[in-house]
């Protein structure tokens, strides 16, 4: 299990990774390696160019002074999102999130930008940045463009991107102080990847009915799925069995599919179980910030 | 001597080295001139070999050589790796060459050796070499595999037999009688999924030829390198004298690293061929493809009882999946068919074991050998009596143990070291009511009608199993005293973690008056000592701690009675202590040094009347027969119905090994043994597709426990001495695991008592449980 | 055409400089260029753990990094863990005491996994240590023993007797 030959680059700046990326014939990114070195080692990639992007600082940051809108590098490793008390006081749901991606090995060289491209359906990252409208930045040769992220996903592990172009940075904006927030996620083992996974995240109103509601599945299909007549139904209701029922029977209706080991019945049931548990959760603790 | 270091828990010997990175396994060793090779091995289940080209491999930088069948020597090319454990039974013994003549029968059988430079150029290799393949037939479900007119699995099968391997009768008294007799019959039908050992220590070996003669030193990662010698002598037609096989420090072996493997033979040719040594080291993915694995099996099994749930008699049939080979004959399912009875009175047995080739990855016992699954078997029987009837659980099985009186105890039946099944000692009724006791049933019953009332579903689980252990023919133990004055334990003993290295000088202090670090103990080297079998089967504390115990004794008296002959004492007047010969009550002293000078003699001084030369003792314990452990476990779990999510909430293990050489170990190999037996009840499932692809190839797919799987275990000790052997010793390496699928099962049906869910396979995931419960799983979503 | 990088990078406080073959992971590089067996390889696919190793105090698999990828920075190996005069340190230690170790496959990147968590967590849980190590598979112990030895360890670096 050993890599097959390939060129290595190491680009120090966006425009020399970008024009790597144009000018190399069957080139791949790398970026935290968690995903990528496996399939090297697999040879299940044989890509003829390796571009590293490690040693691009500008890639990695975290930006959150804009009260509304925080900006994330794409080069950003998911440790020092976990270990953000901006983050953290800023996206609650995403630290819930965090912890389940692999393993502290994993998460301490894994990077946002690579779990956005590499696109496994299991991905918590990709969930959470469905799951706040998130935006997401990309550069090419000629241009720069922004992606929402409802139009990221173009198929199994497909992104939107371009060939040539390369994605440098994600966008998510922040729901209000106090909002109630749950993620809830089944793995067969702590760290594995998700058979499904709910993101929930509620506004309560000051009449104990619901303000607004977020809801996204993912690990059915290639990849997250808003809840979006649920969202619209909840949106006035109390919070109720029946509202809940209610969102949990569209989750389990979303389509799946059938592996060796896990059957799409089973990923419809556990969408409809953790559908239920986090809007539970999610509207317990709305509750009682706004009181 | 009083036994100051036997069950004493000493900290172990081992651990500086491995905890400081200096650990030597074999991938760490590095030889001069040393290559790197790759096994190609076959892509497809089955298939003829047309032909093979090299050129393109051949030609690329950094490659020295591709060896296929056609290069091997013609002792190997002639004849197929030996069957060690024949028997009559097996109708058609399937055994591989050394690499694919013209046949592959299962993916990952070994076709050729690639060598080079470096492993990265070997695989870079390996890929540009072409075979022409002629895609056959295969045959993948054991049970499938009997049917008219399924696929043979080998081209040459016997038409009549089809892929029938073997087939074992096993009878004891008489069941048309207890059957006819009975007021109660039962079925149940039970399928076991195959798994693996998943070592962390991946297989590997390095050939080295000998710089002066026709030989080969040899380095693998192993549970036994005698055997792997006896075999290989056979395959390259050498003397004893050719051949020295050394097992370094091993990464876990559970069973599949005592097989021999094809291409050590291979590997073994082609250092001699290009007259340097070859290093092969197996990579995750070709663990997965060829390192034995164990079971399917599928139990149709019927028990008869009469009106009070006393078993008349069981009967019925055991379809094993052997895989594509049979390098472990027939043991396998020969352990699993002789375990079902258990620690119950039994009055009629009979079973049918079909042994079935496939075109899978051979099977050979991993930790638990077969018992498992008749624990599994045999409980669920026993559950099943207790459903019906009405009656506890607990009760059923007090109804029917063996008692403490009955031993020693003749089951009837021919376990696999040709002797009848016959139970030494052992108090399993005290092991129920002890570990029962301890776990609070009555408590539990409360808690778990409380729990139901808030929808939540907690279930004890209840397992009863006795070991085979200290299986023979013998270890070797060879304990000498060098003139430098220390001692060294030569003995054929492999450890792969049971820490053999300090239980055994711990076994030799206590004779020789030292402590166990006064003691080197060097396993696993054919040149060490001639004779030897292995680690594996829970066999070594018994055979090697006796052999040991017994050579110390020899070396002991050796050194008294050259000691008495220096210091003209008589023998009877020596304490051995801290390296010296005392008189007891004089100042009068020999040190080991010196005693070993005068053992070894001077060239002109006679030795003649006195004692033989040399200061060592050496033995061969040889066992009458197994000697068995028994156990109860119990455990408590809770089942989330709305996703079927398994949680162990409690692990007891009560455990009799007889005499414990040092608790802490013992304890080690418990609690391990237990984690892996919730690996095969809850995660690991290997899977192949109807064609025999393998489709679980990686870590992703094969699930092993993790810290966050594993409960605490908590342990009770009984010690009931093993009469077989002089330290009372009996086997603790696989205790933990054999009860413990039996146990989680039960406690899971438990659970789930008031869905009516039955449970009669392994693993049982929490994808199964959702499937089983139905419309019930919706739970509050409803 | 093979591709190389010189590489300087500082391994237990040494520094050394090497030429490597671009796609030569971290985890065959310490093994076979620095002689460093004391890291083990198990799965080179980023799930057994036993490759865990240090670099600049952060655990990693060294099977999913490139050896170029560790030019300027340094590493800290399981053979960089003992005290400074050889001696088992306090985690060492601990092992040895609670018998957390085996066959000694895992332990390597057991103890480098738990170097980091300890250095960041002074009073853990029982919880949080195997949720610590569940990206590190042994076969052998069933973790138990592992877990004791963390909770001793830990509490003797509190209590100032590493």
């Amino acid at each position: 299990m050993k890599p097959p030959r390939f060129v290595y680059h190491d680009p120090t700046s966006v425009a020399e990774a970008v024009d790597l990326l144009n000018r190399l014939d069957n080139a791949l990114l790398l970026a935290g390696g968690q995903s990528l070195m496996p399939m090297l080692n697999f040879r299940v990639a044989a890509p003829d160019h390796l571009i590293d992007l490690n040693n691009i600082a500008a890639l990695s940051y975290i930006d959150m002074q804009d009260k509304g809108r925080s900006r994330f590098g794409a080069m950003t490793r998911q440790r020092d999102l976990e270990l953000s008390a901006d983050v953290a006081r800023t996206f609650p749901i995403l630290q819930e999130a965090l912890c389940h991606i692999g393993h502290r090995q994993t998460r301490n060289r894994g990077t946002f930008g690579g779990s956005l491209c590499h696109l496994d359906p299991s991905a918590e990252l990709v969930n959470m940045t469905v799951l706040h409208d998130g935006l997401l930045q990309t550069a090419n040769r000629s241009a720069s463009r922004t992606i929402a992220a409802s139009q990221w996903v173009q198929g199994v592990m497909t992104s939107a991107l371009e060939p040539g172009e390369l994605l440098t940075g994600i966008e998510l904006t922040a729901w209000p102080t106090g909002h109630g927030f749950a993620f809830e996620e089944f793995a067969r083992r702590h760290g594995d990847f998700a058979l499904a996974m709910v993101g929930c995240l509620i506004v309560m109103g000051a009449a104990g009915t619901i303000e607004r509601a977020a809801l996204c599945v993912s690990g059915l299909g290639p990849g997250p799925v808003r809840l979006a007549a649920a969202e619209r139904l909840l949106v006035g209701q109390k919070p109720s069995h029946q509202a809940f029922r209610a969102a949990a029977v569209e989750a389990e209706a979303l389509d799946a599919i059938d592996d060796a080991y896990v059957k799409a019945t089973y990923r419809k049931h556990l969408a409809r179980v953790l559908t239920y548990r986090s809007l539970q959760r999610a509207v317990a603790g709305a509750a009682r910030r706004a009181a | 001597m009083g036994a100051k270091w036997l069950g004493a828990r000493v900290l172990r010997k081992e651990d500086p080295a491995l905890l400081t990175g200096n650990g030597c396994y074999v991938d760490d060793i590095k030889l001069p001139g040393m290559l790197h090779a790759v096994v190609l091995r076959s892509p497809h289940p089955h298939a003829g070999i047309r032909g093979i080209d090299k050129a393109r491999a051949l030609a690329l930088p950094g490659v020295h050589a591709v060896v296929t069948h056609a290069d091997l020597p013609e002792s190997m090319r002639n004849q197929r790796v030996p069957l060690l454990v024949p028997n009559p039974a097996i109708k058609q013994v399937y055994m591989p060459y050394c690499l694919a003549k013209d046949e592959a029968c299962f993916v990952g059988d070994p076709i050729a050796i690639v060598v080079a430079d470096n492993r990265y150029i070997a695989e870079d290799a390996a890929s540009l070499v072409e075979i022409d393949f002629e895609l056959l037939a295969s045959v993948s479900d054991c049970a499938a595999a009997l049917a008219k007119g399924a696929p043979t699995s080998h081209r040459d099968a016997n038409p009549a037999l089809g892929n029938l391997g073997a087939l074992i009768p096993l009878s004891v008294g008489n069941v048309e009688v207890a059957f006819a007799s009975a007021a109660h019959i039962f079925r149940e039908q039970i399928f076991l999924h195959r798994g693996g050992a998943f070592f962390m220590e991946c297989r590997g070996m390095i050939a080295a030829p000998d710089p002066v003669q026709e030989a080969l030193t040899i380095y693998v990662s192993s549970q036994g390198p005698h055997r792997h010698k006896r075999v290989l002598l056979d395959l390259l037609d050498w003397g004893d004298h050719q051949l020295r096989i050394i097992t370094p420090d091993v990464g876990g072996g559970f069973g599949p690293k005592g097989s021999f493997y094809a291409e050590y033979g291979a590997l073994a040719a082609t250092a001699m061929l290009l007259r340097r040594p070859v290093k092969w080291i197996e990579d995750r993915q070709e663990n997965f493809l060829s390192t034995q694995q164990e079971r399917d099996q599928y139990w149709d099994l019927e028990i008869a009882v009469d009106r009070d749930a006393k078993i008349l008699g069981i009967r019925g049939k055991l379809i094993h999946d052997s895989g594509a080979y049979m390098p472990w004959g027939v043991v396998l399912p020969w352990i699993s068919a002789t375990t079902v009875p258990g620690p119950y009175v039994i009055p009629a047995y009979q079973i049918d074991v079909h042994c079935v080739v496939t075109n899978k990855v051979p099977t050979s016992p991993v930790r638990g050998g077969g018992r498992p699954e008749a624990v599994v078997v045999m409980e669920r029987l026993v559950d099943r009596v207790a459903r019906e009837l009405k009656l506890d659980r607990t009760e059923v099985r007090r109804r029917n143990f063996i008692q403490p009186t009955q031993m020693p105890y003749n089951v009837g039946i021919i376990f696999r070291d040709g002797r009848p099944v016959t139970y030494d000692s052992g108090d399993y009724p005290m092991a129920q009511a002890k570990a029962l006791a301890f776990v609070n049933h009555n408590d539990f019953l409360k808690r778990q009608i409380e729990a139901r009332k808030h929808g939540r579903y907690i279930g004890l689980g209840l397992a009863n199993a006795v070991e085979a252990t200290g299986l023979g023919p013998y270890e070797s133990a060879t304990v000498r005293v060098s003139t430098s004055g220390k001692i060294t334990v030569y003995t054929g003993a492999t450890p792969q973690g049971q820490s053999h290295k300090t239980t055994l000088a711990q076994i030799a202090a206590d004779q020789l008056g030292c402590t166990p670090d006064d003691i080197a103990v060097v396993t696993a080297d054919t040149a060490a000592t001639g004779l030897g079998v292995g680690s594996f089967a829970a066999r070594t504390a018994v055979n090697a701690g006796n052999s040991v115990h017994l050579a110390s004794i020899q070396a002991a008296e050796k050194i008294r009675q050259f000691a008495a002959q220096m210091m003209e004492v008589s023998e009877g007047d020596i304490v051995l202590e801290d390296g010296f010969a005392k008189v007891a009550g004089a100042d009068l002293k020999r040190s080991f040094r010196e005693i070993a000078a005068r053992a070894a003699g001077m060239p002109g001084f006679s030795m003649k009347g006195g004692p033989e030369p040399g200061l060592e003792g050496m033995s061969h314990f040889t066992p009458d027969r197994s000697t068995y452990s028994n156990g109860t476990h119990i455990a408590e779990v809770e089942v989330d119905i709305e996703t079927g999510h398994l949680k162990i909430l409690r692990y007891v293990v009560m455990h009799d090994c007889g005499t414990v050489i040092n608790p802490m170990v013992v304890e080690g190999q418990v609690v391990g043994g237990v984690i892996h037996g919730i690996g095969n009840a809850f995660f690991e499932r290997m899977m192949y597709d109807e064609l025999a692809n393998p489709i679980s190839t990686h870590f992703g797919d094969y699930l092993l426990p993790l810290a966050t799987d594993s409960p605490n275990i908590e342990i009770l000790h009984m010690e009931t001495p093993s009469p077989l052997n002089p330290l009372g010793i009996k086997g603790a390496g696989e205790g933990g695991t054999i009860p413990a699928i039996a146990t989680l099962i039960s406690a899971v049906e438990n659970a789930l008592e008031p869905f009516g869910i039955k449970i009669s396979e392994a693993p049982i995931s929490a994808a199964r449980i959702v499937e089983l419960l139905g419309d019930a799983a919706k739970g509050r979503t409803r | 055409m093979i591709d190389t990088r010189k590489i300087k990078l500082t391994v237990n406080g040494r520094a050394c400089e090497r030429e490597v073959e671009t796609r030569m992971t971290l985890a065959d590089f310490l093994r076979h260029e620095l002689d460093l067996t004391g890291t083990h390889v198990g799965c080179e696919h980023g799930v057994c753990g036993v490759c865990t190793v240090l670099i600049n105090d952060i655990s990693v698999r060294a099977c999913l990094m490139l050896a170029v990828q560790a030019h300027g920075k340094a590493i800290t190996t399981v053979e960089g863990l003992a005290n400074p005069d050889g001696t088992l340190n306090g985690l060492q230690q601990a092992f040895r005491e609670h018998h957390a170790l085996q066959c000694g496959f895992c332990t390597p990147g057991m103890l480098t996994t738990l170097t980091e968590f300890l250095a960041h967590n002074s009073d853990p849980s029982e919880a949080e240590i195997r949720l610590a190590i569940s990206g590190n598979i042994c076969r052998c112990t069933g973790y138990q023993s592992i877990v004791a030895a963390t909770l001793h360890a830990a509490k003797a670096l509190r209590e100032g007797k590493s």
